[in-house]
Order: structure tokens, then sequence, then C-alpha cells
């Protein structure tokens, strides 16, 4: 058989693929506008940055110097004064109902036992519902207070030594700003998500309508049948990654220091890796529902085990072990090191390896097990 | 038209049931993947971050540095890998990334202290990895403030101007596992709930089964109901086994109503699965209603509920948006009934704001159910 007309065909099929998806207008704005929709909700609310805490005051003391505390807190910008009375039991009801995270409490004589030098103390009620939030804030609150108290005893004339002062300096990403470090690594969720999601239906599609058997009666290979179809969403995931970038670097200002061939040579392996994933969930998936139940169930791990938002160093060892399985989190190590590091080939080829064997590993076996279920003529 | 009737409600109940069930693979998946979801979720995500990995360069000639390296190891957040000998080492070690901090002592900073003239230690972070690197800077700087206060009054017979007394309710040990799991199930159901309804009509129109339902004599109101039944039932035995698990595996404390739990589920459900209802019904394809689903419930659920992430520190916009995203006031219900033990008295607000996401829910469903053949 002829080259061109393998080669003929396999246009054919593309052609037929983009005109069944781009037939419903609806689908370009789906296609192309949740990923950018994702890329900004990502942007906007990941993030670890512990700010405006809901705070409910109950000042027994009603002094300045009671005054000058909890406006030392609200100054640093970490508490939000959400509620103030004069009742203990307040604290437990906002604390119950989810209104405030934290409670500040001063007791009467507060001012006095500041001024005598006897040492003031303020009770402090966290919620621990969350606990990354209660364990910022908690250090928060000791901080403030210590120094404000430094500082009350220094206006007064009692002179206290300095202390320690921590000065933090942060590599790659000075303002240690969430986004640069999770911006980036949506593109390697999207184009997982993409690929995967558009190859599974695609197969699945052809079966449950019908359509499978006449397809089988065209003079067209599996193998042919396979490229037309995973082409198209080939396509797709690398616009998709393009768009995803332009976002990352235009709106959310995040650097991009490294190579950009790098990232096309590892995001191409990483899309066949994706599209051999959707091709396997195709080929034992009778029906769409099933395909989308199948894709949850291999996406959400695989998403987990990555380190998109959960580092994998805080893992238990066994999952630690299992992430290196997992081809997303390569891609986003790959991801992470080309933004933020400026690495370029010459420092990710050995992920770009790993990404590729698996690509090469799942392309293989989806193809011979779709290739059976297929049972083409020739 | 006549009437609303049960009975016939019950018989589209018992139709979309016969076709679930003779999806053999779609109803095991039902059933299992929450359980997975919550295994993985409960195991893998740890906010604890323990044990970072710090490189120290340890140059002080006096005991105090000692001290505080003792004080960063001391607090269990801190695993000392290696002491450095130069400066030049640290820029290396961040680079290879084997190491997340390093801790830089200077030589003075014993006899700076003990002259009383203050003294600074520096920390470098790996900041490509922002996240370990806000918290491992938070661990750092509380760590290094008690470390100061000690020093302050050490040798002086007086006592910390003012001291804060910390207590933690709810979750005093502060485990991640205790925050995540409950909230978890109302992830879970905002998934399932998508997954499962986002195809249920739209499967209809594309296999042209809806010709059928369309001449069939139901009022809308009926197949919405009926359609939504059998998936609610599957929802409420997911939220029983997610509790059990939690309970059971992950050692969850249950310290609320289980039957609040089960009505606020309910009311969840109604109004998620109307949601995915609406979208399959509205957008007639099964391609693109499983996209939107995924971007209209499951991201909201995971980003903007306030399950992992914290909503205070987000933009006003997303602050605002939260408030339309149900499964917020639903994850406030399940921390507060688990960890909590609050009944409704605390939680009516949340509870109004589900049961009108249930009728909103039925009523989308139903208004864009139409029951006329035009494609």
């Amino acid at each position: 058989m002829s080259t061109s007309l393998r080669l003929l065909r396999i246009r054919t099929l593309v052609k037929k693929e983009l005109r069944q998806l781009f037939r419903d207008p609806r689908t370009k704005r789906v296609v192309f506008g949740a990923p950018i929709i994702q890329v900004v909700l990502f942007g906007y609310a990941v993030t670890t940055d512990v700010r405006h805490v809901s705070t409910f005051v109950v000042d027994h003391d009603q002094t300045a110097a009671s005054r000058a505390l909890v406006d030392a807190l609200t100054a640093s910008g970490y508490f939000r004064v959400v509620g103030r009375s004069d009742r203990s039991g307040d604290i437990g009801e906002a604390l119950d109902a989810g209104r405030a995270v934290i409670g500040i409490e001063i007791p009467r004589g507060f001012s006095a036992d500041l001024a005598a030098g006897r040492g003031a103390r303020v009770q402090v009620l966290v919620d621990g519902t969350n606990s990354n939030t209660a364990t910022i804030a908690q250090g928060y609150v000791n901080r403030i207070v210590q120094s404000h108290g430094l500082r009350e005893a220094a206006r007064r004339g009692v002179e206290f030594p300095a202390g320690v002062e921590l000065r933090a300096r942060a590599w790659f990403n000075p303002d240690l700003t969430s986004r640069a470090y999770n911006v980036p690594a949506v593109v390697g969720v999207l184009l997982l998500l993409i690929s995967f999601l558009l190859t599974a239906l695609a197969v699945v599609r052809e079966r449950e309508m019908g359509t499978l058997e006449q397809l089988q009666m065209t003079p067209l290979t599996p193998g042919e049948f396979i490229l037309g179809k995973t082409i198209p969403v080939a396509l797709i995931a690398f616009v998709d990654m393009i768009l995803v970038t332009a976002v990352a670097l235009f709106w959310f200002d995040v650097p991009f220091r490294g190579s950009a061939l790098a990232l096309f040579v590892a995001s191409a392996v990483y899309i066949l890796a994706s599209l051999g994933a959707g091709l396997l969930i195709s080929s034992i998936s009778r029906t769409q529902q099933e395909a989308f139940m199948g894709m949850f169930l291999v996406l959400l791990p695989l998403v987990i085990l990555s380190g998109f938002m959960y580092p994998v160093d805080s893992m238990p060892a066994f999952f630690q072990k299992l992430t290196l399985l997992n081809p997303m989190r390569h891609f986003l190590e790959i991801v992470r090191a080309v933004f933020l590091k400026g690495a370029g080939l010459a420092e990710v080829w050995p992920q770009v390896v790993v990404i590729a064997v698996m690509a090469v590993a799942v392309m293989g076996l989806a193809t011979r097990r779709l290739g059976a279920s297929l049972r083409f003529r020739s | 038209m006549p009437g609303i009737s049960l009975g016939r409600m019950l018989a589209m109940a018992r139709k979309e049931a016969i076709q679930l069930r003779r999806d053999r693979r779609s109803l095991a998946l039902a059933f299992v993947v929450p359980v997975l979801l919550l295994l993985f979720f409960g195991y893998a995500i740890t906010w604890d971050v323990r044990e970072i990995r710090l490189a120290v360069l340890n140059e002080d000639v006096g005991r105090r540095g000692a001290e505080l390296v003792d004080a960063f190891v001391a607090s269990g957040y801190f695993r000392v890998t290696e002491h450095l000998a130069r400066y030049g080492d640290a820029d290396r070690r961040l680079v290879e990334g084997d190491v997340a901090a390093v801790l830089v002592i200077p030589p003075t900073f014993s006899r700076d202290l003990a002259a009383g003239r203050g003294a600074a230690v520096q920390l470098l972070l790996d900041g490509s990895d922002a996240n370990t690197a806000t918290i491992a800077l938070g661990y750092a700087d509380a760590i290094v403030a008690r470390y100061s206060g000690q020093v302050v009054l050490q040798g002086r017979r007086s006592v910390a101007p003012i001291s804060a007394e910390t207590r933690v309710w709810y979750n005093p040990t502060l485990e991640s596992r205790n925050m995540v799991v409950p909230g978890l199930i109302a992830v879970i159901m905002s998934i399932i709930a998508a997954t499962l309804t986002s195809l249920t009509v739209a499967r209809e129109w594309e296999r042209g089964t809806m010709e059928q339902l369309a001449s069939t004599p139901v009022h809308r109101l009926e197949v919405v109901f009926g359609k939504l039944l059998p998936y609610v039932a599957i929802g409420l035995f997911d939220v029983a086994v997610a509790v059990l698990a939690g309970v059971l595996v992950f050692g969850v404390p249950f310290r609320g109503s289980l039957l609040l739990l089960g009505v606020m589920s309910l009311l969840f459900l109604l109004g998620a699965l109307g949601l995915g209802m609406f979208i399959s019904a509205a957008l007639k394809s099964q391609v693109l209603a499983t996209q939107v689903a995924m971007v209209a419930t499951y991201l909201p659920a995971l980003l903007l509920s306030g399950l992992i992430f914290d909503l205070a520190s987000m933009p006003w916009v997303l602050r605002l948006v939260s408030h339309v995203v149900p499964a917020r006031y639903f994850v406030n219900v399940t921390r507060g009934v688990f960890l909590k033990g609050v009944g409704l008295d605390a939680l009516w607000t949340r509870g109004l704001s589900m049961l009108v996401f249930a009728a909103a829910g039925i009523g989308l469903a139903t208004a864009s159910f139409q029951k006329r053949i035009t494609r």
C-alpha cells in the first residue's frame, strides 16, 4: 500500500474528526475557554498565604493599652476584627458558627499588669479545623504579641536587650508568590485532562452511536484510525498549552527563564503519554459515561500524586515512591524548572526520557488493546 | 396534563435505575470512585509540612548558634540533613534542590547577643516550591521569635511584658487529616453529581430516546425527580461510606448529629444533581456537558469551598464568587458536624443557603428540560 494513500486516509479522518468536533460552535468556546477559566481560577485561588484571618475580640480591660494590642494585630494585615463584645462566651459562639477563626480575650487588669511589669497575659483561642491556617495564624499571634510587649516595655523605660532577627531570602521566587509555583503547573493538569478526555470520548462516541461499524467497513487500518483520532486532539492540546502559557506570562507575570524548546519537547512526549492513556480507557469503556468516570478514576490520583498542590515531600514514604510512576510528577518538575529555575534540555532531559518511556509503553499497550477490540478487517 | 403523580415519578425512577443497573461498570465506579478518592486524599494530602530538609551553616564561635539549631530540630518541623562549611555551598545545595532551606548563623552571633546588640540569622529558601517555602518560613519565624524571647529574658528576673496563652479548639493536634477528610465529602459529592447527571439527559438526546420520552405522558417535574432519585440514593450511600471511612479508617472525630448531616447532604445532593442535569439538558451533548460540568462544579468545589485554600486570603472577586459555591456551605457543615459538634443553631444559615441551592438546582433542571424536539 502506498504511503501517500495512507497519508490521505489519515488526513481525511483528521478532517472528519475536526469537523465533527467543531460543527457545534460551542465546542470551541468550551475546549479553549475552559482552560483559561481554570488557569485564572488556579492562579488566584491556590494560595498558602494566610491573611485577613477573621478575629473576634473580647476586651475586658477597655484601656488604651488593650486597644493598642488589638491595633498591633490588625495593623499587621494578618488579622481582621469581625466582632467585639464584653462576654467571654461570645468567642465560643463565633468559633462554633465559623464567623471567626481566632478569638482574643484580654482580661481585666491587663493594663495594670503591663505597667507594673508583672507580665500581662492574653488568651488566644484558635479554630483548628483548618490546620494550615491555624498553625500559621498562631505563629503570627505569638510573634506580634511578643514584639508588641517588648516595644511597650521600652516605652515605659524598661529596656530589654535586642533579640534574634530572622532575615529570609527566597531563591528563584523572591516574593514567594504561590502563583509563580502554581500557575505553570496548571499546564500539566490541563494537557492531561484535554488529551485524555477528548481522545477517550472520540473513540467511545463512535462505539456508542454505532458509527464504529461504518468505520470498520472502510479500508482504514487500526493504526490509521488511531492516528486520525489522536492527531486532532494533540493539535488542540498544543493550542491549549500555548494559551495557558500566554495567560501565565502576560496576565500573571510569571517569569519564564528557561528554554521554550525544552517546554515544547517535554509537552510533546507528555501529550503522547496522555493520548495513550485516553486510548487505553476508550478500549475498555462502552459508553461515554463509563469513559468519563474512568477518567476521574485515573486522573485524580495522578493529580494528587503529582506535587501539583500537595507537596510530595510531606507524603508518606510509600506514596512518595508511587509518585515516581506518575508522568505528571515528572512533567511538573520540568515545567517548574523551565519557568522558574531557567532550565533547558540539558537539565531536564532525564525527566523527558522517563516520560517518553512511559508514553511508548502506554501507547503500545493502548494500540494493541484497541486494535484487538476494534477488529478491523485488515 | 393531570397533576404530578407519585406513581409516574417512581416509574420514571425505576426506568432510570434499571438503565443504571444495566450499566454495571458505571454503577461500580459510582461506588468505588468516592472510596478511592477518600483514601487517596486522606493518605496522600498532608499539609503538615514536617521534617523540612534544612542545611545549616553555623559559623558562630559561641554556644548560642548551636542552641538555635537545636531549637529548629526540637520543633519537629525541620530535619538537619547536613552541615555546610562555606557560604558558597548554600547556593549549590539550593540550586540542586537537595535541601529546602539553609540556615546561616554569622560568626558574631553569640557575641552580639551577649552584648545586647541583637543579632540576625539568615534563612535561604528554595522559592521554586512557594507552598513549602511559605510554610517553612512561617515555622522558622515562630521558632526564632520564641528563641529570641528566651534569650531576651534569660538571666533577668523579669517576665515577658505580654504573653499569649494559645489554645486550639476542635483539632488540638492541628492535623491536616482532620481538616481534609470531612471537607472531602463535599468535594466527592460534587464530583459524583457532575459525573453522573451531566450525562443523563444529553445521553437521551444523543441516542434519540428523547423522542420516546417526549411522547410519554409524564410531566417534566416527574421526569426530573424520577431521574434524580436513583442518583440521590447513590449519593447518600456514598456519603455514608465516606463518613464511616473517615471515622474508622482515618480516626477523624465525629461529634455532631448524624441526622443533621444526612438532611444537609440530601439538600446538597438535590442541588448539585439538579445543576448537573441542567447542564446536561441545556447542552444536549455529552462531550460538552462533561467539560462544562468540570468547570462549573468540580473546580469551584475544590478551590473556592475553603476545603484547602483559605478564602480570606483570596482576592475579593473570588471571595464574592465563593458565596454562590454551594460546596462552601457544605464544607462548613461537614466540618461543623464532624469536628465542632455543633447543631442547627450554629449551622442554620448554611442550611438555608443549601435549601435555596436545592430549589435552584431542581428549578433550573425542570425549566431547561423541554419536552419538545427542537434541535
